[in-house]
């Protein structure tokens, strides 16, 4: 295993860990506002490192041009994307949960 | 979108030609660059695709020749890094609080007005503010350059009504103090 390899695990490892680090927060927080935070935060982050991984992995070529595109739109849609699905839920009216409520 | 002159639309329609045909050959490199099939043929295929988006498509990428458009472009770069170091944070602090046996959660939303007009500012800001530490977005009203913004818990809130750094960096950018 060459030293080029190592970090490009080490890159894909820590994308994969907040990848799953946002599906325990989907699974673990008490609301859906909430929830939001998990994914889009984790998600985007962890999306991120793991396309990181693979440039680093593929090694310089025209390749990485097409991932780093990748990597700008979904700086751009994810925001985006979380922003439409939490004024959707606020909009239509639903309650955002307090400290101290029970879990919905 | 309405254009002044018709110099203005060639403008608009030059530059957007330019950039969709530098998009196609940084996505279809290998095709123009290998030589066995370097030809003419794959080439104007790309010269007739970025002119059919130029076409359709053309007062979307410049929209307004709005002034000091470079210096705004320039000022955007060190925030961009600063933004990018600020989405590592907060998905560590995310992370942590999933993570943590406890859930050191308390949500909550805030309301707080901005010195921003202009459409690329609000948007950039209130993109910013979603993938920062424990903040989404939740509306905003462009007339006032109000937000409503969900925190995760009080410490991000504080940042965004205290602090006030990210609302003071894009005003920077944007020039809109």
């Amino acid at each position: 295993m060459q030293g080029i390899d190592i970090i490009a695990t080490v890159f894909m490892a820590g994308g994969a860990f907040f990848m799953i680090t946002g599906a325990a927060g989907l699974l673990r927080f008490p609301d859906f506002y909430t929830r939001l935070h998990a994914t889009g935060k984790c998600d985007t982050l962890g999306e991120v490192l793991i396309i990181v991984g693979c440039m680093i992995y593929q090694g310089w070529s025209f390749i990485t041009i097409k991932l780093i595109f990748l990597m700008l739109f979904i700086f751009i849609a994810n925001p985006v994307g979380t922003h439409a699905i939490m004024k959707a839920a606020y909009v239509s009216g639903l309650k955002p949960w307090k400290k101290g409520e029970a879990r919905r | 979108m309405v254009f002044k002159s018709k110099g203005e639309k060639a403008f608009s329609m030059i530059v957007t030609f330019c950039a969709m045909f530098l998009f196609w050959v940084l996505l279809s490199a290998w095709i123009v660059y290998i030589p066995q099939h370097y030809d003419l043929i794959e080439i104007s295929k790309g010269i007739i695709c970025a002119l059919i988006v130029t076409l359709i498509s053309h007062e979307l990428l410049v929209s307004s020749r709005g002034e000091k458009v470079l210096l705004k472009t320039l000022r955007m770069i060190p925030y961009l890094f600063w933004e990018l170091w600020q989405i590592v944070l907060a998905t560590f602090d995310v992370a942590y609080r999933v993570i943590h046996p406890k859930m050191p959660i308390d949500p909550r939303i805030i309301e707080f007005e901005t010195t921003l007009r202009s459409d690329f500012a609000l948007t950039t800001l209130a993109n910013s503010i979603t993938l920062t530490p424990g903040t989404i977005t939740i509306l905003v009203k462009p007339e006032t350059g109000k937000f409503w913004v969900h925190a995760l818990a009080e410490k991000p809130a504080d940042a965004l009504l205290v602090d006030k750094t990210m609302q003071r960096k894009v005003a920077h950018v944007y020039m809109e103090e």
